[in-house]
């Protein structure tokens, strides 16, 4: 019933269809240089666009051949350097992931920079708030043994699936600027750094989980998260990171009674 | 940006000229929020994490506490309409009730408070916001207690 055949070509195909897969798209892209501005402007872009295409290739398009000045950060392209996360439609994901006909292109698709840090210019922030929460959970694997390792270090197959998921992280800081509690004042460690956390705590070859976790006992650390899922929601390697926080927390729970 | 000399092409309304050289450099944008080095300070001590499970636990025990008042309150035995002064010196003589409204008071107070103490720190934006609202907290929040504990303990049923 189901076999696949070719379609017979008697029919004329529907009007329109052959020609061309291009659609106009109107791109609301949140520009703001504060050389000529203070104050942030919408500015629509209207492509000729195949729908199939990414946010990206529509960014790219935008700066090559209509407003060279267009600024935004991107590296591989690819969904791995984690550079072009921004807000699309009101929602963080990666530019390079996003196909432009999952976002609604018959209405204007809206672009802005991530919420929460500093903008430099229109889809540029400051990351520096956000590489220093990073910093500050020490991303490294530590150990007790001073001594130069004289072999691999190894674990079992089960002790690295413990924290498989947190490896993910490919710090774009979507999850981060996504968070209502680091939206406020920024000193929130923020999911991304706790995310990298738990990926060394639970780390069997780690020895510094204890610091860890006393780090992230602070004032500012998984004892503000309010579990809005918004982080889960925005991680474009699906990493549940709310899951993440919560282990993180029961942990710290654990650890004490 | 209404100059004489038209824009070059490729170049935006947003671009235009801009007002600022070499010898003239834009301002610097200075982060509304940063997290450096030195902030925030470090806070030794597990009152948040107390905070975080006061919160779960005094929350499953307020579950049974204020749907039981609820009940015996509003449906149970006529409803709203025998409280009085009789029906609660009725029930402060036992001292299971005694205990049931202190814990009740308690609780609540104190859950409700580290609610909006939280609410305050997610919202308020400046230090001094923070500060005021947290001490017009603290003050309720330490006078309903102690009003509601007093009267717990010192209720006379024969006042008139």
């Amino acid at each position: 019933m189901a076999t696949p055949v070719m379609e017979k070509s008697d029919q004329a195909p529907e009007p329109g269809f052959a020609d061309s897969p291009y659609i106009t798209v109107t791109f609301r892209v949140r520009r703001f240089n504060p050389e000529v501005a203070a104050e942030a402007t919408w500015e629509d872009f209207q492509l000729e666009i195949d729908p199939k295409e990414r946010v990206l290739d529509a960014l790219h398009k935008i700066k090559w051949e209509l407003d060279g000045s267009l600024t935004f950060r991107r590296s591989c392209a690819h969904g791995i350097c984690g550079s072009d996360a921004m807000r699309i439609n009101g929602k963080n994901r990666l530019a390079c992931k996003t196909l432009i006909k999952d976002v609604s292109p018959e209405k204007p698709i809206t672009v802005e920079a991530i919420k929460g840090l500093t903008v430099l210019k229109d889809l540029v922030v400051d990351m520096e708030p956000f590489f220093q929460a990073y910093r500050d959970v020490m991303p490294f694997l530590i150990t007790k043994d001073t001594n130069e390792p004289t072999r691999e270090r190894l674990q079992t197959a089960e002790d690295r699936e413990r924290f498989d998921d947190t490896t993910k992280c490919i710090l774009c800081a979507a999850c981060t600027s996504s968070c209502p509690v680091f939206w406020n004042d920024g000193q929130y460690f923020g999911p991304a750094a706790i995310v990298n956390a738990h990926r060394f705590i639970f780390d069997s070859r780690d020895e510094a989980g204890e610091q860890r976790l006393e780090i992230l006992n602070d004032r500012d650390g998984v004892w503000r998260c309010r579990t809005t899922f918004n982080c889960t929601d925005a991680c474009p390697r699906g990493i549940e990171v709310t899951k993440a926080i919560a282990e993180v927390k029961r942990a710290l729970i654990t650890r004490r009674f | 940006m209404s100059t004489t000399e038209s824009p070059a092409t490729g170049i935006g309304p947003v671009e235009g000229a801009s007002q600022y050289t070499v010898d003239n450099p834009a301002p610097l944008i200075e982060a509304p929020r940063a997290r450096t080095k030195k902030t925030p300070k470090s806070t030794r001590g597990n009152f948040e994490m107390v905070a975080w499970l006061f919160m779960r636990l005094s929350g499953v025990v307020l579950v049974v506490l204020v749907l039981g008042h609820l009940l015996i309150q509003l449906v149970l035995d006529g409803g709203v309409s025998k409280i009085g002064f009789a029906f609660v010196a009725g029930r402060w003589a036992s001292p299971f009730w005694q205990v049931w409204d202190l814990l009740m008071l308690w609780l609540a107070m104190l859950h409700g408070a580290n609610g909006l103490r939280t609410i305050i720190n997610d919202y308020a934006e400046r230090p001094n916001t923070r500060l005021w609202l947290k001490g017009l907290l603290y003050t309720a929040t330490v006078f309903t207690i102690l009003l509601g504990t007093l009267v717990i303990f010192t209720f006379d049923p024969n006042i008139r």
